[in-house]
């Protein structure tokens, strides 16, 4: 079996990739989180995340980014977006912060009642807390913790 | 300077528009709003708009997507038309079900399905 035995050790060092953490402050701008998302989701890849994994992920951080440059910063051009984000083999931790006014999630309104089902926005939230193992809000809402275990 | 690639495609099907997405991300701001602005206009030139979206290339989509699709919905619906959605994939489908769009949208396995449901 020795050879059987080399392809094993292959795949584990495959799986054993070095943790990745990746720093990124920009302007209020949804042109600049592209190449946020690409290096991140890049690492994601790279540590062999599940398919279902990989598109919760990438969907949560679009949502993300989105509400940090639009929602919180208001496309302000003299406010950034701060993200970091720690990649490893057993969990994605995503921290996304702007300098807006922050908000309350408790006051958003339930996008899934009858009477807001046929209203444009405010789905994204809903969407990151159902694919994130952990969602968390802090500073008043102007820092968002997205963490995605892999089991 | 080359033509930009419209951000939809569309057949007729007897009075049926049957529209496919060029890219099969429906995330960008830009290509979200050229995507509705194409929609409306489809939807203002009909008496009675009866509109396929065939979802066969589409395998991501965001919050601001789903926005769009509500807006096509309430247009068509204030001329009386009709809207299906058809061939979504199943993770694309999980998003509809965690929104409870999938209450507010007529969704159809198949395009041919689709096709026939119309009234």
């Amino acid at each position: 079996m020795p050879a059987r035995q080399r392809v094993k050790i292959v795949s584990e060092r495959r799986t054993r990739v070095q943790p990745v953490k990746l720093k990124f402050d920009f302007p209020s701008d949804l042109a600049q989180t592209r190449a946020v998302q690409q290096q991140i989701m890049q690492a994601v890849h790279d540590h062999g995340y599940a398919d279902d994994a990989i598109f919760g992920i990438k969907l949560s951080l679009e949502e993300a980014l989105v509400n940090a440059v639009k929602h919180g910063n208001k496309l302000d051009p003299k406010k950034s977006v701060h993200v970091r984000a720690e990649v490893g083999a057993q969990q994605v931790e995503i921290t996304i912060e702007d300098e807006g006014p922050g908000f309350d999630r408790s006051k958003v309104p339930d996008p899934t009642a009858d009477e807001n089902l046929t209203k444009c926005s405010g789905r994204g939230l809903l969407l990151m807390e159902a694919y994130m193992t952990e969602v968390e809000y802090s500073n008043k809402g102007r820092r968002l913790r997205l963490l995605k275990k892999k089991n | 300077m080359s033509e930009p690639i419209p951000p939809i495609s569309v057949v007729s099907h007897k009075n049926i528009q049957i529209v496919e997405f060029t890219n099969n991300k429906i995330l960008d701001e830009a290509n979200i709003e050229d995507i509705r602005k194409t929609l409306d206009s489809l939807i203002d030139e009909a008496e009675r708009p009866s509109l396929l979206l065939d979802f066969v290339t589409v395998d991501h989509l965001s919050s601001a997507a789903l926005g769009m699709l509500i807006n096509t919905n309430n247009r068509v619906k204030s001329k009386n038309g009709q809207l299906r959605l058809a061939n979504i994939k199943p993770q694309i489908m999980e998003v509809f079900v965690i929104t409870k769009l999938n209450k507010l949208f007529k969704i159809l396995p198949t395009r041919e399905e689709a096709l026939g449901s119309f009234l």
